[in-house]
């Protein structure tokens, strides 16, 4: 049975596709955009997150940990990475939730279970489940078997990904996913490149062959001041996604509630100036990309 | 709305509480004229007389359904048989911070020498305290549980249809007719019955004068009146009160006049734990508003102007002051009106109507406490009428509060009731559920289930007053498992109540014998036909409540012991105890784990949550079905009012890592903040109880005004309540509001009077709340959108 990494997952979605959802987010992805909101989402392993103010300083993360991986340094423990085999002792132990395990493997048997539990809210709804990221396609068996689970299950399913994988693995994928939430960030790969950490062509390229063969995709498009809101940035989108005979396009504002995670990550975070685009300028690119002949909406 | 209600609503709003003293006085009067000479039942409708001839007749200006409590809006009676204010406590209900009533001099110097003189020793309040055991006192000071009938008499009953069918001419021959029935040669009751029944007839002929008395001032104003319109309004209103409610209301103004006089009736005779109030609204106009509309004697905007002066009228009424645990209790002007809208008709057909739209308009547009208001949601009711109250409630005033109309039939049919009396029925007061028109549905007074833990890790020690209140039922550091703890709790809890029943048993009896309430009687089933009153068993059905209080909070605490020290054993039960007793000081450590690594109550998780449904089912298998005083039964509510502050400031801390002194968690809402995982986790949390087993449960729940924005908001929120209905839940409300901006009322008052926030069973002005329920609530897990 395929076992997977998730680090969350958010009951009452209600952003995230249709109905009353379910969103997991599994961990890993091989973008490394500078706007994320989920840096602890990026690394594809487990992790550890130190929240500094829950900090009793009692030392059981020390005294517990058998790999001499967490020491006391100005009265405040510190984890060697070098020692540490991420083997979670220090996180179950340590009473305030200071020390954070983030990343939990999971079966997909078991996964279904928490999925399940909503199941009275999704039929009322017509809700059902979403898988996010990270990249959900990074893990596509793990995907694939919760895709088919949920079908035998008769729960919706939502992919929402960055396209950014090998086309087997967007075709397998699209075979049970009844709707897929597709980024798209920037039509221009050089600076594509430069904010994500990888070229476009592979998006760009799947969403082609994609679209002739799922008829139920919505593109997401995040609205970043100064890296991709100008017009001809959210006009060259608009118009390739009218190509490929795709309607509906959401636009998401940036908003930068993920920036503390960055300092408790040890991350850098680079552009804590920016900030998130006013009502006006999101009605503004609505409008402009509404006139195009698309379905535009503001946030998921 | 329009210039006339606006004016109305305005000055509602702006009028400050006071205390009237015209109400004792006249009750003083009457018994002084009559006590001794007559029964109980007579003194009390000769009282109910003179309060009905001679207290002062309102009428102000530019409003069409007339009548107050007091002299004028806002003024707020005595009642001083029931409960004879001390000028200590006038001094201290004139000057407190919240919820005061201006008292003035001469009000005080009245009190001095008439009403204190004749009352003290004498009241109910004297006479309860008086009969209670050392053992019951005890307990009530220690704040194992409230006593509702302390300070206000047994309420909690409401107006079915017949009053729109019957005028009160119409009940004196029903009387009448029970009268004559009477078999005196073999009925040893005979006697008890006639002078109930004459007592009934006084009261009928009373009310009907008090509207006379209403059509008089009419008249007069109307001679004086130059504005031709408000002259033509003026002899309207005066032939709308010399019919009613002598006979039966012909027309939609009759009907909403006819009611207001009854409700006047009802909280004039005595001041009842939660008011009259007038039920399913909606359906009981309806079949005016349609006969009129058609006939194009009434527009829609008449109609609605008439309702809205109606909501005046309500608002005009602050509850009578409360005192003492009373009012820690109950600490709000609100007096429980809360009206009922939508559901379904006695032949169980979906009741929306016309005017249940309306009426949803009115709250919206009226934004008042009083009434409160309510949706009742059936599975056959159209998600449009959902969608509508949705819109209201997303306006974030907390109201109207959703009930579930299928599962409240299928309690009362649990509870004993015909199919057509549940359908007749609905909720009231906060969240109770009753059989309108038909049913004396009693509370008792709250449980603090948590404090029973206290006690029982104490070996029957209460450590707050240091007194032995419980049993000993051993030392819990001698327990080898969670069951022999939880037994112990059981026993516990089984000695608690037995000593609450026995008060209630009592107090029951006061009132039946001292306290009838004749007038009140004529309109509930079947106390005519009985000869009985409503007070002795009188109506079809008699339930009396026991409300638990702490859901959360218990099963924390109960989850938190049975994982750490029995599953995990990673402490022991000695260094709990200990670090309980110290408020967790030095012990910060174990609260920690306590309250990160333990499983709590609203997040959808089978080990908390199934240890609420033990605490429950041993809450219900204590409570329910154990027998009242007037032939009924006892059942349980699972409701605070503000009293989860009350409870919380008696316990010291508690396992789930609760300090000392600290709110409870409140109705069956998790404990403030340990919800982590959404709306639906809580939901299917709370869903786990047998809701059809109560009379009634409380889950408030809070989010961000984001949450429901849009028309998919509104969406989203309608199959939530569906969802939760469907899984048998009661009762759900919504706060939708951010912690933030609660915060900044809290800090700017000023700039926030009109804020209007859900507080348990009803909602409240933000600024009326002391310090410690304003936390709480901005404590509240708050929902966000994702």
């Amino acid at each position: 049975m395929a076992t997977g990494i998730i680090y969350n997952v958010q009951r009452y979605s209600i952003h995230d596709g249709p109905g009353i959802r379910t969103t997991v987010f599994l961990k890993g992805c091989p973008l490394d955009c500078w706007w994320c909101h989920n840096p602890e989402s990026q690394k594809p392993g487990q992790e550890i997150i130190f929240w500094e103010e829950r900090c009793l300083r009692c030392g059981d993360c020390a005294g517990t940990c058998k790999k001499g991986a967490v020491v006391f340094r100005n009265n405040m423990p510190v984890i060697l990475t070098e020692n540490c085999d991420l083997c979670g002792s220090c996180s179950s132990k340590c009473p305030s939730g200071a020390q954070e395990m983030v990343g939990r493997k999971v079966s997909a048997a078991e996964l279904m279970k928490e999925i399940e539990k909503d199941t009275i809210f999704f039929d009322e709804s017509g809700g059902g489940v979403t898988f996010s990221g990270g990249e959900p396609l990074m893990q596509p068996d793990f995907l694939d078997e919760l895709l088919k689970r949920c079908k035998e299950k008769q729960i919706n399913t939502a992919v929402d990904t960055s396209g950014y994988a090998s086309w087997e693995t967007v075709n397998r994928i699209s075979e049970n996913a009844d709707l897929f939430l597709y980024d798209i960030k920037l039509m221009d790969n050089i600076r594509h490149k430069k904010y994500t950490g990888v070229d476009n062509d592979i998006i760009i390229n799947n969403l082609k062959l994609l679209a002739r063969k799922h008829n139920n995709i919505v593109i997401r498009v995040p609205v970043v001041p100064g890296i991709n809101d100008s017009s001809d940035d959210m006009l060259a989108i608009g118009e390739f996604v009218l190509t490929l005979g795709i309607k509906s396009l959401n636009i998401l504002p940036y908003h930068n509630t993920g920036m503390d995670k960055y300092r408790r990550l040890h991350l850098e975070y680079k552009i804590p100036e920016t900030k998130p685009p006013s009502q006006e300028r999101m009605g503004e690119i609505k409008d402009r990309l509404g006139s195009l002949g698309l379905n535009i909406k503001i946030g998921g | 709305m329009n210039e006339r209600v606006a004016k109305l609503r305005q000055q509602s709003l702006d009028t400050i509480p006071t205390l009237s003293i015209e109400r004792a006085e006249l009750v003083t009067e009457a018994y002084e004229k009559y006590a001794g000479k007559v029964s109980v039942p007579v003194l009390r409708a000769l009282t109910f007389k003179h309060l009905m001839e001679n207290k002062t007749i309102c009428i102000n200006d530019g409003e069409l359904i007339v009548g107050e409590r007091g002299p004028y809006p806002q003024a707020a009676p005595t009642y001083p048989e029931l409960c004879c204010h001390s000028l200590e406590d006038l001094d201290i209900i004139d000057g407190r911070d919240k919820i005061a009533f201006k008292v003035s001099d001469e009000v005080k110097k009245i009190q001095q020498e008439k009403i204190i003189p004749y009352w003290r020793g004498k009241s109910i309040r004297d006479m309860l305290f008086d009969q209670m055991s050392d053992e019951w006192k005890e307990c009530y000071f220690a704040g194992i549980y409230t006593e509702f009938m302390e300070q206000r008499a047994p309420g909690h009953t409401v107006a079915d249809g017949k009053i729109y069918r019957k005028g009160f001419l119409d009940f004196k021959r029903d009387i009448q007719q029970s009268l004559s029935s009477i078999d005196y040669l073999n009925d040893p009751e005979a006697y008890d019955k006639q002078e109930e029944l004459k007592a009934m007839l006084i009261c009928a002929d009373a009310i009907i004068r008090y509207a006379e008395r209403h059509a008089e001032k009419a008249r007069e104003l109307a001679e004086l009146e130059k504005d031709p319109k408000r002259k033509k309004e003026l002899e309207k209103i005066a032939e709308v009160c010399s019919y009613v409610p002598a006979n039966a209301p012909r027309s939609f103004w009759e009907a909403l006049q006819a009611y207001w006089f009854i409700h006047l009736g009802v909280i004039t005779e005595l001041n009842t734990w939660d008011s009259f109030n007038p039920g399913k609204l909606d359906q009981h106009l309806y079949p005016f508003y349609k006969k009129e509309t058609e006939e194009g004697t009434l527009t829609r905007d008449e109609a609605k102007e008439l309702v809205q002066c109606f909501w005046v009228k309500f608002n005009n009424q602050p509850a009578p002051p409360k005192v003492g645990v009373t009012l820690q209790e109950s600490g709000t002007y609100t007096d429980f009106a809360n009206i009922n809208i939508g559901g379904i008709m006695p032949d169980g057909t979906d009741g929306v109507n016309d005017v249940t739209y309306m009426l949803l308009e009115i709250i919206g547009e009226m934004k008042i406490l009083q009434p409160s208001t309510n949706v009742q949601v059936s599975r056959k009711n159209p998600d449009k009428f959902v969608k509508k109250a949705c819109e209201i409630i997303r306006m974030g005033m907390g109201f109207p509060s959703v009930f579930n109309t299928d599962a409240v039939v299928e309690e009362l049919i649990r509870q004993g009731k015909s199919i057509e009396d549940a359908r007749c029925g609905g909720t009231s007061g906060c969240v109770e559920t009753g059989a309108f028109g038909k049913e004396a549905y009693i509370l008792t007074g709250y449980f603090n289930i948590p404090k029973i833990l206290e006690i029982t890790l104490h070996n029957g020690m209460d450590p707050a007053t240091g007194k032995k209140l419980g049993i000993e039922t051993g030392d819990p550091c001698t327990f080898e498992t969670y069951d022999e703890l939880f037994d112990a709790f059981k026993k516990q809890m089984h000695h608690f109540i037995d000593i609450k029943i026995r008060g209630n048993n009592i107090i029951e009896t006061l009132y039946a014998k001292y306290m009838p309430a004749p007038f009140l009687s004529i309109i509930i089933d079947d106390c005519i036909k009985k000869g009985k009153d409503y007070n002795a068993g009188g109506a079809r059905y008699n339930t009396n409540y026991i409300q638990g209080v702490g859901t959360g909070s218990i099963t924390d605490s109960l989850a938190a012991i049975k994982y750490h020290i029995y599953d995990n054993k990673n402490i022991a039960m000695a260094e709990l105890i200990e670090a309980l007793d110290n408020n967790f000081e030095g012990y910060e450590k174990i609260r920690q784990l306590l309250i990160n690594k333990a499983p709590k109550y609203g997040n959808d998780d089978d080990y908390a949550d199934s240890i609420m449904v033990s605490v429950f089912d041993a809450y219900f298998n204590e409570v329910d079905g154990r027998n009242n005083m007037k032939g009924g039964k006892y059942r349980i509510d699972m409701l605070p009012t503000t009293c989860h502050i009350y409870f919380g400031s008696v316990i010291g801390a508690l396992p789930d890592g609760r300090k000392a002194g600290e709110p409870l968690s409140e109705g069956i809402s998790p404990v403030q903040g340990v919800d982590k995982y959404g709306p639906t986790a809580v939901i299917k949390s709370a869903a786990k109880m047998d809701h059809l087993k109560t009379g009634g449960t409380l889950l408030n729940q809070k989010f961000t005004p984001q949450v429901m924005e849009g028309e998919e908001g509104l969406e989203k929120l309608t199959h939530l309540i569906r969802a939760y209905f469907k899984m048998d839940g009661h009762h759900i409300q919504f706060n939708v509001i951010s912690a933030d901006t609660l915060r900044a009322a809290q800090a700017n008052p000023e700039k926030y009077q009109n804020l209007i926030v859900r507080v348990a069973g009803y909602s409240d002005y933000f600024r009326n709340l002391n310090k410690k329920l304003q936390d709480e609530i901005i404590a509240r897990t708050e929902h966000m959108a994702f």
